[in-house]
């Protein structure tokens, strides 16, 4: 039930984020992360987003991963 | 996803699996404490890839499954009245109360409905001013803002037909109640992502200091999990006992403020009950004074009872981890997706629907 759904910002109109989440189209809250512009990741819960996800940050990751994979490779 | 890009994850899994099995030594039992979890580490098989001596047990992080039967009831007994409307999350739905479920009731006439998030009760308590509408939330920390929002909102817009159930849970208290006193051998959490996301790191620094064991708050990408499990295994080989944060792309370290703001403003914690759990002080959400004239349990007059769990169902002992579902005698038997005796085969994010959807048990 915590399931959280990241989409990308395409429009905001005050309160409300038009979010494309992989060709679906959402609106979406942004009462509880207004931070937000156009093009940014958000992660969306229950029609909120609850977080700006940065796509640096969303590629650390696997970022980290290629680092333990450099690691093990040396 | 692309073919390079399934190639590479599939790689970088690989690698990891070889670090992590280069790292275990001995029996070690990590917790995932959210549902969500469970259900990513079953389908992405990770449970027969790690090494022997690696075990995975699932906790009580499903909102559907530790809601106990007597507010199932309860619920039931709010959408009987001739002028409610009852909303509620989908999971809700098929868990059997001690008579019948949502659905049974909705199937019989009563207007119970199924929203996708707490503004569409904002609308339809303002579309259908003559009902009274009632909104059985349940959740965690994950949830509850959103929650608090639209409370804010409707107090705000003036909106006087809408009412709250409330039957949401927060995380940390759980986690003490399970490990105090501990009856189930646990080494380290896989903590719930985006449970965490509102809360960060520090509401789980007792687990660390009080009881000495390790935590990661993890994602939940099947890569995600592996990392969080690395790490676990690293903190174990170097001695330390930390909560650290593997799913940094989301998981700021004080959380998400405002969002915690709106749920301070809107609830207090007050104890609850939960399923295999029992009453935890302080690990549930009450609205706070200024709200109280949307309280459901408050404005109608249908008193909490408790009720006695279905008969032979074990749900309780395996959020507790100290049973796992093919234990259950009725597992697969009398128990299924389609005739589900306890919630978590209920929920999709329940460990017996997940055993019997991903053949974990074969
Ligand atoms: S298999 Fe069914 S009856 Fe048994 S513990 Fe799971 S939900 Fe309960």
């Amino acid at each position: 039930m915590c399931l959280g759904v990241p989409g990308k910002v395409i429009s905001i109109k005050e309160n409300l984020a038009e979010v494309d989440f992989g060709g679906i189209r959402r609106k979406v809250s942004l009462l509880l992360c207004p931070d937000v512009s156009e093009g940014d990741y958000v992660l969306v819960h229950v029609g909120f987003a609850i977080q700006r996800l940065e796509k640096e940050e969303a590629l650390e990751t696997l970022r980290l991963f290629k680092e333990i994979d450099r690691g093990y490779l040396e | 996803m692309n073919k390079s890009k399934r190639i590479d994850e599939g790689n970088i899994a690989s690698i990891i699996l070889r670090e992590i099995s280069g790292l275990a030594d001995g029996q070690i039992r990590f917790m995932e404490v959210c549902g969500t979890h469970t259900v990513s580490i079953f389908r992405s098989g990770i449970r027969s890839l790690l090494p022997e001596g690696i075990e995975l047990i699932s906790g009580p992080g499903c909102p559907v499954c530790v809601t106990p039967v007597g507010e199932i009831d309860r619920a039931i007994a709010l959408a009987q009245l001739k002028d409610v409307t009852l909303l509620t999350f989908g999971d809700l739905m098929s868990v059997p109360g001690t008579s019948s479920s949502l659905n049974q009731e909705r199937a019989m006439g009563r207007d119970i409905r199924v929203i996708t998030s707490p503004l569409d009760s904002l609308e339809i308590a303002l579309k259908e001013k003559k009902r009274r509408i009632v909104f059985f939330a349940v959740g965690f920390e994950t949830t509850s803002p959103a929650i608090a929002a639209a409370v804010k909102e409707a107090k705000r817009k003036r909106i006087d037909n809408l009412f709250l159930l409330s039957s949401q849970r927060l995380i940390p208290p759980a986690i003490r109640a399970l490990l105090s006193p501990r009856k189930v051998k646990i080494d380290g959490f896989i903590l719930p992502g985006h449970v965490s996301v509102i809360i960060g790191r520090t509401p789980y620094s007792f687990i660390a200091s009080e009881f000495s064991l390790m935590g990661v708050i993890t994602g939940f990408e099947a890569l995600d999990i592996l990392k969080g499990i690395y790490m676990l295994l690293c903190q174990k080989k170097e001695g330390r006992s930390e909560i650290e944060i593997q799913y940094t792309r989301a998981v700021k370290e004080e959380g998400n403020q405002l969002a915690l703001k709106a749920m301070e403003e809107v609830f207090e914690p007050v104890g609850a009950r939960w399923r295999g759990l029992g009453m935890i002080l302080e690990s549930g959400l009450t609205l706070r004074e200024e709200f109280k004239e949307m309280d459901a349990s408050l404005v109608f007059d249908i008193p909490y009872e408790d009720k006695k769990d279905p008969p032979g169902c074990i749900c309780g002992k395996i959020l507790q981890g100290l049973k796992s579902p093919p234990d259950c005698p009725l597992f697969d038997k009398r128990c299924t997706p389609e005739n589900p005796v306890g919630p978590c085969m209920v929920s999709s994010e329940g460990s017996c629907a997940a055993f019997r959807k991903y053949g974990a048990f074969r």
